[in-house]
């Protein structure tokens, strides 16, 4: 990376840094030498007297002292031989952090990738017994997906448990690896210019009472008639949802968002937006492969 | 040396130095009481209390303009008010532009203790504070330079004292920084954006980061040392011409400094390098520094053991040269691609803070007080526990910090034998609480030392009569 705008920034780049260095070795040149003095009598001082009795004495730069500051300038110089600093010169040995990020990179892949491979091919229903597979999983679980899923899978407001055996997109072996492959977008519209505000108070309570919880039953029959209108396209008409759409089922009492009538109605009238990132370009195949075994083995305890 | 009918141009304007040194203890107790109280948050997350102006986010920068530029930046103010006129053998250059920049200080103090909690912040670290606010800072320290260099132009003494050249280049360098920074774009009263963008911001704001750290934190304090050691020691300054050498080496060298901040970044490596290689030339100059400090003392080694206001500032210049050893060593690629984002940072910062930073500042007013009030010490014995108390402090603060950052940062790239990471976020978390716990009980313990001195100081001041000190002629060179 040299992004210079002119060839006169890299030659500056370097003039200034070299004098600079030249310099330092300089200014210790000039000053180094002189006696000892141990004692402060007016004669050893430099003469100058401040505020009654601020003197100096003027003792000679330490051996010790110098020779720690020419071997930091020595390893400065060596250091910018060697490695990129002056300028546009990129150093004798050529190196880039993308350089040792990509020989890192390839070291590890050279390393592990066999590993990996060698379940790939496996069937993940099968592999899911197999200790070995679920243990590097659950690593690579605990890696990257804790953040947002928890330690023991049991999910957050807006982050779905993996445990429950409920699942958004479907729960087979392939419908999890493609969720962690490709990733997922939900994407529950905002009902609040479209229904009017009684309006979702009713259809809420029908929501409400697809789960069997307590309800207000008039405001739900008349909610009924609006979730076919607008819900039931995407939630079924029954209200058990559609994996295909990520649409969840309404009536198992399981909320990603919060079961409150309050959480309902906030959900219904500003939609929602949930984001599952794709891991196929960042983790690999080989590694998604491996973390849906894992997430497939949870629902099966 | 009191004087009541002495004409003004007589005496040293030493008002303005007790305002300030009265500040420096109040701002003191402040912002470490912040910092008491989020590191404590850090161990019991339940104490923001839910309340936004109480989280982390926003008392963090709360604490470091606190601690930085109101109590240390108060220290300076007094300090360097005061040693100039001392060692000038002249009044400062305006009576009227020095009372501008207390007050003036101390309305950007309270803008900062208001604005920051609210949430209202340019997010630059240690340059958080809006837009007004900036101009305000700008304005207080060109008449700050007004008054210092007016001073130096009035001197008695044809030679400049050391320690004046290190306020100046202190002084000069933070206003260049300060405006550079702060360039902005401002949107509305309370909000701006920064005229840099991407990695030019970074660099920016690392440039003007490091050299607060350089020159606001280090050259302004190595005056301070300049001045008072050689004073409570009563001895000379030890070499002249090591005190020009790192002068110059640490001036020149500091600026270059800033990108260790930004290692194995968007930053071109040639910027890294040049930054990291300067860094570690800083180690010597750094180190002439505690060198003449500390060797000042030879032949007067027997007063650490009887005067705790001279084992303050030597300890501190100790602190001085332990944290300038290690800052250069965390500034290596390989360093610090372990100790990068980890608490070992913030130990480090903190040995300099605490051990160099306040205690050089706190052993400056221990010797000011006396002097400004015309009273002895209330009592030598209260400051003995002020000094081990903190020291014992500071040593749990780092050394926890140390293992907390070591042990995080080797967490972090810890792989398994199928190449997945040992540990995760939470896992590393977790591992640090006990850490934080220590760090807290450290902080807890520097800030009793600095109230004990607080009371100690009061009980000195309490019904005493301001001093008005005549100027000497100077003394005649042999």
């Amino acid at each position: 990376m040299f992004d210079f705008t002119s060839s006169f920034w890299g030659i500056f780049i370097l003039v200034t840094t070299v004098l600079s260095i030249v310099a330092m070795f300089v200014l210790v040149g000039i000053f180094k030498g002189g006696k000892k003095v141990t004692s402060d009598r007016d004669e050893d001082t430099t003469g100058h007297i401040w505020d009654e009795d601020l003197k100096e004495l003027n003792n000679p730069l330490p051996g010790w002292w110098l020779n720690l500051f020419y071997i930091t300038l020595v390893f400065g110089v060596i250091y910018l031989i060697l490695y990129p600093g002056l300028g546009s010169f990129k150093g004798v040995k050529k190196w880039t952090q993308v350089n040792q990020y990509e020989d890192e990179v390839k070291a590890a892949s050279e390393k592990y990738d066999p590993l990996y491979e060698q379940f790939v091919n496996q069937d993940i229903a099968a592999l899911a017994d197999n200790p070995e597979a679920v243990k590097i999983g659950q690593r690579l679980y605990s890696a990257y997906c804790t953040t947002c899923h928890g330690s023991d899978a049991g999910g957050a407001r807006g982050f779905p448990n993996l445990r429950d055996d409920d699942w958004l997109w479907g729960g087979d072996p392939n419908a999890i690896k493609t969720t962690i492959m490709n990733g997922r977008q939900g994407a529950m519209p905002a009902w609040k210019e479209m229904i009017e505000d009684e309006e979702i108070d009713q259809v809420t309570e029908y929501v409400i009472s697809l789960g069997g919880r307590a309800h207000d039953s008039a405001m739900a029959q008349k909610g009924k008639n609006i979730f076919s209108q607008y819900c039931a396209v995407c939630h079924g008409v029954e209200g058990k949802g559609t994996p295909m759409m990520g649409a969840p089922n309404l009536t198992d009492d399981i909320w990603l968002y919060g079961g409150s009538k309050a959480s309902i109605v906030e959900t219904i009238n500003g939609g929602r937006s949930g984001r599952m990132p794709p891991h196929k370009e960042f983790l690999g195949e080989a590694r998604v492969h491996l973390l849906a075994t894992y997430i497939y083995s949870l629902s099966k305890d | 040396m009191t004087a009541d009918t002495a004409a003004p141009a007589q005496t040293y304007n030493y008002k303005v130095v007790r305002q300030f040194a009265i500040m420096t203890i109040v701002w003191g107790v402040v912002g470490m009481t912040v910092g008491v109280f989020i590191a404590a948050q850090l161990v019991w997350p339940a104490l923001n209390l839910d309340i936004p102006w109480l989280t982390f986010s926003r008392l963090r920068p709360l604490h470091t303009n606190a601690v930085i530029f109101a109590f240390g930046g108060s220290a300076l103010f007094a300090t360097s008010y005061y040693v100039v006129q001392r060692t000038c053998h002249a009044r400062l250059y305006s009576d009227g532009l020095a009372a501008f920049t207390f007050w003036g200080w101390q309305v950007i103090i309270l803008s900062a203790a208001i604005t920051l909690p609210l949430g209202i912040t340019t997010s630059k670290e240690y340059a958080e504070l809006e837009w007004p606010i900036d101009v305000l800072i700008a304005v207080v320290w060109v008449v700050y330079a007004i008054v210092f260099f007016g001073t130096i132009m009035r001197r008695k003494i044809a030679h400049i004292y050391v320690a004046n050249w290190f306020y100046a280049a202190f002084i000069l360098t933070i206003a260049v920084l300060h405006i550079f920074n702060s360039l902005a774009l401002p949107v509305s009263f309370l909000k701006s954006y920064s005229a840099y963008a991407g990695v030019q911001d970074a660099m920016v704001q690392w440039w003007y980061g490091h050299n607060a750290v350089g020159f606001f934190l280090t050259a302004g304090f190595l005056g301070m040392m300049y001045y008072f050691i050689p004073k409570q020691a009563n001895r000379p300054v030890y070499s002249y011409r090591l005190s020009i050498v790192h002068f110059w080496a640490l001036s020149f060298t500091y600026i270059w400094a800033g990108p260790h901040h930004l290692h194995y970044t968007a930053l071109p490596e040639w910027t890294q390098s040049l930054g990291m290689v300067m860094s570690l030339i800083l180690l010597a100059p750094s180190w002439g520094g505690m060198i003449n400090g500390i060797m000042t003392l030879s032949g007067a080694w027997h007063k650490l053991r009887t005067d705790p206001v001279l084992r303050l500032m030597i300890v501190a210049v100790s602190f001085y040269g332990m944290s300038t050893f290690e800052g250069p060593m965390m500034s290596i690629k390989t360093v610090n691609a372990l100790s990068h984002y980890t608490d070992w940072t913030i130990g480090h910062v903190h040995s300099g803070a605490l051990g160099w930073v306040a205690f050089i500042s706190l052993g400056a007013m221990y010797f000011l007080v006396p002097r400004l009030f015309g009273r002895e010490i209330y009592s030598l014995k209260l400051i003995e526990y002020h000094f081990w108390i903190s020291t014992v402090g500071i040593v749990l603060y780092i050394t926890s910090m140390w293992v907390a950052g070591i042990m995080q940062g080797l967490m972090w790239r810890a792989v398994n034998d199928d190449g997945t990471l040992t540990y995760n976020f939470v896992e590393t978390v977790e591992a640090m609480h006990p850490f934080y716990f220590i760090r807290f009980l450290g902080g807890l313990l520097f800030l009793l030392g600095t109230l004990i001195m607080a009371y100690n100081l009061w009980k000195t001041i309490a019904g005493a009569k301001p001093v008005e000190a005549r100027i000497p002629a100077p003394a005649m060179a042999h």
